[in-house]
């Protein structure tokens, strides 16, 4: 009895198993059969799907494309998300590896780690990690030697505190709501820390365990801030409505780093263009697929940021916006 | 599928072979429902990582990482035996507490590993060809011990005590045994080797993130449920075994849908699956039914 309960459920396994062996010997005679008979394939992966790092993907994508590199022509661009579980993205990490990807786009800083813990030769081309020095992915912003290099999404926090003086010139100090358990929300906090106390500004934390917190966390910092700043913080940014609703009831204006924030109720936001960000990630990719060795190119970091501003909230959070700040403005919401 | 995508699914489906043991223990032999181990998972990984990066030999952080797995599980045990709190609450309470602590042990929400010396290390290739095999290989090693290990446990006087006291509390205080005791001996060797399985993790992943310890539990449960179904049993040694092949299958469910391309060609993505292994579960559980009652039938 036992041996046939097994049975049943292994023999489905290793058909579909079977299967899929029968269905990519046929990917790949379609493959031999296209002019080119080098087909690269370039794999992306990220750890969890949302729309900046969706919107990173298209960016690989549409570089690819306009380099040259046409899907089932002469080359193959696979997507895999690991869903938030970091034991698939180690597992996903192993297929692309096993397949002889010409290069791994890991989006993330798990899905890198993931990449990075399991090849030494396959290049590997991060994005959307913050500090990959820290992440140990490369031992520096120098070209790194090793199969590693990327582009990170660090913001430099200068123009951002430069926006929040430029909108309200007497802040003394600066509310910053976050998650703890997001690496790159809680390096931007010490950096911010440090970067303020030069302007004799003060930063508070309000860290939100959860996005059932961040009303809490945001209503934690009244009376003692002039200001909430965010940034691409996963757990603000899906609740950024209920930061809304402290910011409009108690005046107190919000400033975000996210572009989106603006569009959900932020006054202003100079942020990361995530899109570019895909594209300055695939221009490197390219590079490797030419031939480039993935080692021999620095880490860059990305380059594009856009102002997004929001008239309604700022009327309703009693700020005024300056006509020069209007001007450089990619887009104003009325 | 490639030998390396397959040899990563069974060095994954390996790690979590020790967290289904520890589900095995608390859940089944000692029914005490036990979310610890969403908490003591990357509690192991902490503490693994953490000694790792100041330089620790890998084998006393591994087992560092295990004994903080234990010390979790007993906090767990004894909210519940001694300050009466019930198991599942208790439980919750340990998980949520293992949040705050595990970020106060890494220092940061992340800490990476890559690049330091683990376990694996001495044996690795210089230019790390051996790795896709030799990792499992070596899992493989510690679950062979651990399973071993348990099943001469569970025939030992305490072991028995220990099982006695799951199957029926008042009936094991009546025999004798200090049920209280058993029960924090369970949950400290449960979540001791959900956390070993922690602490291999991290050394294979490349580092210790917050968000490891995510659904270790319904894994956990799910490799048990698989594993009984297709194995079921009441020797331990078959239980144990049990688990162990229902470990490995379930990572090998989620290899299948990654892999496969004749499940993307029926328009199946990435973003499908979850769902793409819940149904596989699901006609794991399934199919040795229908097969029972068709025999049935025809018999």
């Amino acid at each position: 009895m036992n041996k046939l309960r097994l049975a049943a459920p292994v023999a489905a396994l290793l058909l579909v198993m079977g299967c899929s062996k029968t269905a990519d010997s046929q990917d790949q005679n379609t493959a031999t059969a296209t002019p080119s008979a080098d087909v690269k394939q370039v794999a992306i992966t990220a750890i969890v799907e949302h729309p900046a790092l969706d919107a990173v993907r298209v960016g690989v994508e549409d570089e690819l494309k306009d380099a040259g590199f046409i899907q089932g022509q002469n080359i193959k661009v696979v997507f895999q998300s690991a869903q938030g579980n970091t034991a698939t993205a180690g597992q996903i990490a192993k297929k692309f590896i096993g397949d002889k990807s010409a290069a791994i786009v890991a989006i993330g800083t798990p899905s890198a780690q993931a990449v990075a813990a399991s090849t030494r030769d396959i290049p590997l081309v991060f994005a959307a990690v913050t500090d990959p020095v820290a992440a140990k992915l490369t031992p520096s912003w120098e070209a790194s030697g090793t199969n590693v290099t990327g582009v990170s999404d660090a913001l430099p926090l200068e123009p951002q505190i430069d926006l929040i003086k430029a909108l309200l010139p007497n802040v003394k100090n600066i509310g910053f709501v976050y998650s703890p358990g997001e690496v790159n929300s809680t390096t931007i906090f010490e950096q911010l820390k440090t970067t303020l106390a030069k302007d004799g500004i003060g930063a508070i934390g309000a860290p939100a365990q959860r996005t059932a917190d961040v009303t809490t966390a945001a209503r934690s910092l009244l009376g003692k801030v002039d200001v909430i700043y965010s940034t691409t913080d996963n757990n603000v940014v899906s609740a950024y409505e209920s930061l809304y609703k402290v910011g409009i009831e108690n005046k107190l204006p919000l400033i975000a780093s996210d572009p989106d924030s603006a569009k959900r109720g932020a006054v202003a936001a100079l942020g990361a263009n995530y899109y570019d960000m895909g594209r300055q990630t695939g221009k490197i990719v390219v590079r490797i697929l030419n031939g480039e060795s993935a080692g021999a190119i620095a880490p860059e970091k990305m380059a594009t940021f856009d102002l997004i501003l929001n008239k309604k909230s700022a009327a309703l959070m009693g700020i005024t916006l300056p006509q020069a700040i209007i001007d450089s403005a990619k887009e104003v919401i009325e | 599928m490639s030998s390396i995508a397959l040899f990563g699914a069974l060095e994954i489906g390996l790690i979590y072979a020790l967290v289904s043991l520890g589900v095995l223990i608390s859940f089944r032999i000692l029914d005490f429902p036990d979310l610890t181990s969403d908490g003591s998972f990357p509690l192991g990984g902490a503490v693994c990582a953490v000694c790792l990066s100041s330089g620790m030999n890998p084998w006393l952080a591994t087992g560092l990482g295990m004994l903080a797995g234990a010390c979790a599980g007993m906090v767990t045990a004894w909210l519940h035996v001694s300050l009466k709190i019930m198991q599942l609450l208790a439980s919750i309470l340990v998980m949520i507490a293992l949040y705050s602590i595990n970020l106060r042990i890494m220092g940061a929400p992340n800490l990476p590993l890559i690049g330091a010396d683990t376990v694996f290390t001495p044996f690795l290739a210089s230019d790390f060809s051996n790795q896709w095999w030799l990792q499992p290989l070596m899992i493989l090693g510690f679950v062979v011990v651990a399973k071993l290990a348990l099943d001469v446990f569970f025939s030992t006087q305490t072991g028995l005590s220990l099982r006695a006291t799951g199957a029926n509390s008042r009936m094991a205080r009546a025999q004798g045994v200090a049920t209280g005791k058993m029960v924090v001996l369970g949950m400290a060797v449960s979540n001791g080797l959900i956390a070993l399985g922690g602490a291999l993790f991290v050394q294979t992943q490349g580092g210790a993130d917050i968000s490891i310890g995510v659904g270790t539990i319904v894994i956990g449960l799910a490799a048990v449920i698989i594993g009984e179904t297709l194995i079921p049993a009441k020797r331990i040694f078959w239980m144990t075994l049990a688990v162990i092949v229902g470990a490995l299958l379930y990572r090998l469910f989620i290899a299948v849908a990654l892999n496969s391309s004749m499940l993307q060609d029926f328009g199946f993505g990435a973003q499908d699956l979850n769902l793409i292994t819940a149904l596989l579960v699901v006609l794991a559980l399934v199919l040795p039914q229908a097969k029972h009652k068709l025999l049935a039938r025809k018999g």
